[in-house]
């Protein structure tokens, strides 16, 4: 790979980011419905942190700023400071769409939307209040570059705090300016004298590699003082008893000595001491702490005379007390224990899946591969059968085993591209946030099979249907909160998203609770229209599907939401076009409910090979129940052209493909005809009579690209074994055009052909 | 000189901007996922320096520390934690879990070889 790995890191970083944001969402909508366990809350603040964390590494700084400032309100509410109200939560959701879409802005470097970074940012910093202090210190942080360990940043404040009575205050040490200026360039002697605590081997940290470090900087003459070694019988190895001092010719300054201490800051006695240390170094090092003041006030400055001379007695005299003073302060078992508690607390979080992410395309081309791989053992396999070699031959049964194969091989490949349709789901219910936000109704969106996994090309390509159709729902569906009340209705609004698999389908429903679709509005706009004729007498079901009308649309007012021009024709399009169907089922004050059954997969399917008016065509095989051979008593005829179907106990209408599909004139003699009992989504049956059935095979499905007409109940096409073309047909599609709906609106149903 | 460093840290992408500055120099790195990961990573292998980062799920970067503290020949490992606040009580808590140095984020790739070489050697 020659790559650059920046850029590599960076692209897995945004990949990441949808994870987080996934998990974001996810966590909120736990706690909007109730859950407020820590860990939950603890993962909301984790996945804003780590977005955070990474953009901080790309100098995202728009994306930082915001998920700074979210995560310190998040941080409060961990702390159990700030109390989530359904007000927060809907600041918090708000918070996370503006996250996720700085996070698309960062990754395609658009514009950024500050003014409604800014209106967030207020709406969250309402939530810190009036702590003004502390927001200048976020601010800050903000502003770190995105480099520096910060390795000198607060010694001098923790210094003076905490170990004022033991070291001399850094202000007092450092050279004054003109004093560095003066010396520019030469080399400074520093006298540090160091002497390690207890605390300082606990926390992993090594005198000798910090010597070595402090030696790296210069010249250094180290003394080392054994004179606080007790006895080896006495001698407690976890416990330092040695003591260094040090004198170091360096050009470095007095802050990067200290940043080699940093680490053990508050862990060891550390004097630094500018000054003429080499005359010293082979003197008696308990010496040396006295004499400092002396040495070193004709070189250095003023000030240090008194203020080094009153801790001078302290790293000599009383280590052992101030390592018990310091110890009281830094370090008790008490402060200890409760980081313990929280940390030993099990997470209920599950393991991450170890997943291997792969481009798509090269699982596109592991599709098409396999596709080519079906076409062809299935070509290999007929030509096999021609050749007359006995079904129980060896080349036959081991085609058997090629054919399974062939099958798992397919499966797997087809496994690997189907994803759980929560991450779409996920975007809908930001749509109707912001849907009902627009136009001031209260909704709550509750999702189902939210795991249903479906080929993640078709989940991206669902994404603009289902978002106007969620639209729609908000907008035309629901009614107001005054009218929900006047109609004995909660007045918070709802809308269902659900996913399944059913009969090899998949079903996604969006249903609202509204007031269902107001029926003679929608057939005086048809009519106003000139979509049907003013004397049309259509069924229930008929008017509902007057909406998939291109040019339709109920709205009386064009609200700012829906309406753009973007009707439900083109949601049926979109939908068609993935192999798809649509449908509507509405009940006036309980709502409506879209359905939309989809194909698993856009790419392989279990076919029924049939021959229909000397036509070969390919029928879906999961929607076939069973085959039946007709005879003409069986079948009963409701009116010229309509017949029915004894079949069990029950009757079902009966269609002949061959005229469905404009090949042939209604068969009138069925005696003998052979008929496919099919089961549609809805559950309700029709029987389709063909003429004959050749096989059972997988088939490729190849689209039809739209240099083709759009023909009615048919699907795609395929190539079969013996490199023949054949259509591939919905049979449901079929059905719903040959129904036993009366054909009044000739208008109506030639849009059924055109559609 | 090289290294063998094991950092645990929960976002993949610091563990490959750790990766991407500790491989060029020489280090062996590992990785984990989240301080249980950690501790069942470390069982396998006896690094120099540990990197850890403090938000994790599972157990956190001090429950991680505490862990590997108990166990007697980690006692003495060097612990870097990874931060990106810079507040002082952070130092102090990461200090006090046992923790020997602390590196921001989002870290400079020279100023992290640095602090792992000083603690380690």
């Amino acid at each position: 790979m020659t790559t650059d790995p920046m850029a590599e890191i960076r692209a897995s970083f945004f990949i990441e980011c949808e994870e987080l944001l996934e998990a974001l969402q996810d966590g909120l909508q736990m706690m909007d419905e109730g859950e407020d366990d820590p860990e939950t809350i603890n993962i909301v603040f984790r996945a804003v942190h780590s977005i955070k964390g990474g953009a901080g590494a790309f100098g995202l700084e728009a994306l930082v700023r915001f998920a700074h400032r979210y995560e310190t309100v998040l941080d409060e509410v961990r702390a159990g400071r700030l109390l989530v109200d359904p007000d927060a939560l809907k600041v918090f959701f708000q918070a996370a769409d503006h996250l996720s879409d700085l996070v698309r802005i960062s990754r395609d470097e658009a514009p950024l939307p500050e003014e409604e970074t800014v209106h967030l940012l207020e709406a969250l910093d309402a939530f810190l209040g009036d702590t003004p202090s502390e927001e200048e210190a976020a601010e800050e942080d903000i502003d770190f570059q995105p480099m520096g360990l910060a390795l000198d940043l607060d010694l001098n404040g923790e210094d003076v705090s905490e170990d004022s009575d033991a070291f001399p205050s850094l202000d007092d040490l450092p050279p004054p300016p003109d004093f560095n200026t003066e010396n520019d360039g030469a080399s400074e002697t520093y006298t540090i004298v160091f002497t390690p605590k207890a605390e300082l081997f606990e926390t992993g940290n090594e005198p000798s590699l910090l010597l070595r470090n402090l030696g790296d900087l210069g010249e250094a003459q180290v003394v080392c003082d054994a004179s606080e070694l007790p006895d080896l019988a006495d001698l407690t190895p976890e416990l330092p008893h040695l003591s260094w001092t040090i004198n170091l010719a360096t050009e470095a300054d007095e802050g990067e000595i200290r940043s080699i201490f940093e680490f053990v800051e508050g862990l060891c006695t550390l004097e630094i001491a500018a000054g003429n240390g080499p005359a010293h170094a082979d003197q008696n090092h308990s010496d040396i702490p006295h004499n400092l003041p002396e040495i070193t006030p004709p070189e250095t400055l003023g000030p240090p005379p008194e203020s080094r001379s009153a801790p001078v007695p302290a790293p000599q005299s009383a280590p052992a007390s101030l390592a018990g003073e310091q110890q009281t302060e830094e370090t008790t078992p008490a402060e200890r224990a409760p980081v313990k508690d929280k940390s030993a607390k099990p997470a209920a979080a599950p393991a991450a899946k170890s997943v291997v992410r792969v481009d798509l395309d090269r699982i596109e081309r592991l599709v098409n591969l396999v596709g080519e791989l079906v076409i062809n053992q299935a070509m290999l396999s007929q030509s096999l059968e021609q050749s007359g070699i006995s079904p129980h031959s060896d080349a036959m049964s081991g085609l058997e085993e090629f054919q399974r194969l062939t099958r798992d091989i397919q499966d797997s490949v087809m496994m690997i591209r189907a994803q759980p349709v929560k991450s779409l789901f996920q975007r809908m219910s930001r749509i109707v946030r912001e849907a009902s936000a627009a136009v001031g109704k209260d909704v709550r969106l509750q999702t189902f099979g939210e795991a249903t996994e479906v080929d993640k090309t078709v989940i991206e390509r669902l994404a603009d249907p289902l978002t106007h159709m969620i639209r729609n729902a908000v907008d035309h569906g629901l009614e107001s909160r005054d009218d929900r009340i006047a109609a004995g209705k909660e007045p918070q609004g709802r809308v269902n998203l659900t996913a399944a698999h059913r009969s090899g389908r998949v079903v996604i429903e969006i249903a609202d609770d509204g007031a269902g679709i107001n029926r003679p509005k929608v057939l005086q706009i048809a009519i106003d229209k000139g979509l049907i004729a003013p004397d049309a007498n259509l069924s229930d079901s008929e008017i509902d599907n007057l909406l998939f009308l291109p040019g339709f649309s109920t709205a009386s007012v064009v609200s700012d939401l829906s309406g753009r021009g973007v009707g439900m024709d083109v949601v049926r399009t979109a939908i068609q076009a993935l192999g798809g169907r649509i449908t509507i089922t509405s009940e006036p004050e309980k709502g409506t409910t879209f359905s939309i059954s989809l194909p698993l997969t856009l790419a392989v399917l279990d076919g029924m090979v049939v021959e229909v008016a000397g036509e070969t065509l390919v029928l879906p095989l999961n929607l076939v129940v069973e085959t039946l051979t007709l005879e003409n008593e069986g079948v009963k005829m409701l009116r010229p052209g309509h017949n029915v179907i004894e079949v069990r106990s029950g009757f079902v209408p009966l269609f002949d493909l061959g005229h469905a599909l404009g090949y042939r004139e209604p068969v009138t003699d069925f005696e003998g005809s052979v008929a496919l009992l099919i089961a549609q989504e809805d559950e309700s049956r029709a029987a389709l009579v063909i003429d004959n059935i050749q096989d059972q095979r997988q088939v490729v499905i190849k689209g039809l690209d739209d240099s083709f007409h759009r023909a009615p109940g048919i699907a795609a096409a395929t190539i079969l074994g013996d490199g023949q073309i054949a259509l591939i047909l919905d049979p449901s599609d079929i059905i719903a055009n040959a129904g036993p709906m009366p054909r009044t609106s000739p208008a109506y149903s030639s849009e059924g052909l055109s559609a | 000189m090289t290294l063998e460093i094991l950092a645990v840290d929960d976002s993949r992408t610091m563990r490959d901007m750790i990766k991407l500055a500790l491989l060029p120099e020489g280090f062996t790195v590992h990785t984990a996922d989240d301080g249980v990961h950690g501790i069942e990573v470390l069982s396998g292998i006896e690094p120099d320096a540990i990197i850890t980062d403090i938000n994790m799920p599972r157990m956190d970067g001090f429950g991680f520390i505490d862990a590997v503290r108990d166990q007697s020949k980690h006692r003495s490992t060097p612990i870097l934690v990874l931060t990106t606040e810079a507040a002082p009580e952070l130092k102090k808590r990461a200090r006090e879990a046992g923790a020997t140095g602390w590196i921001v984020k989002p870290f400079d790739p020279e100023k992290l070889v640095k602090a792992l070489q000083m603690v380690a050697g």
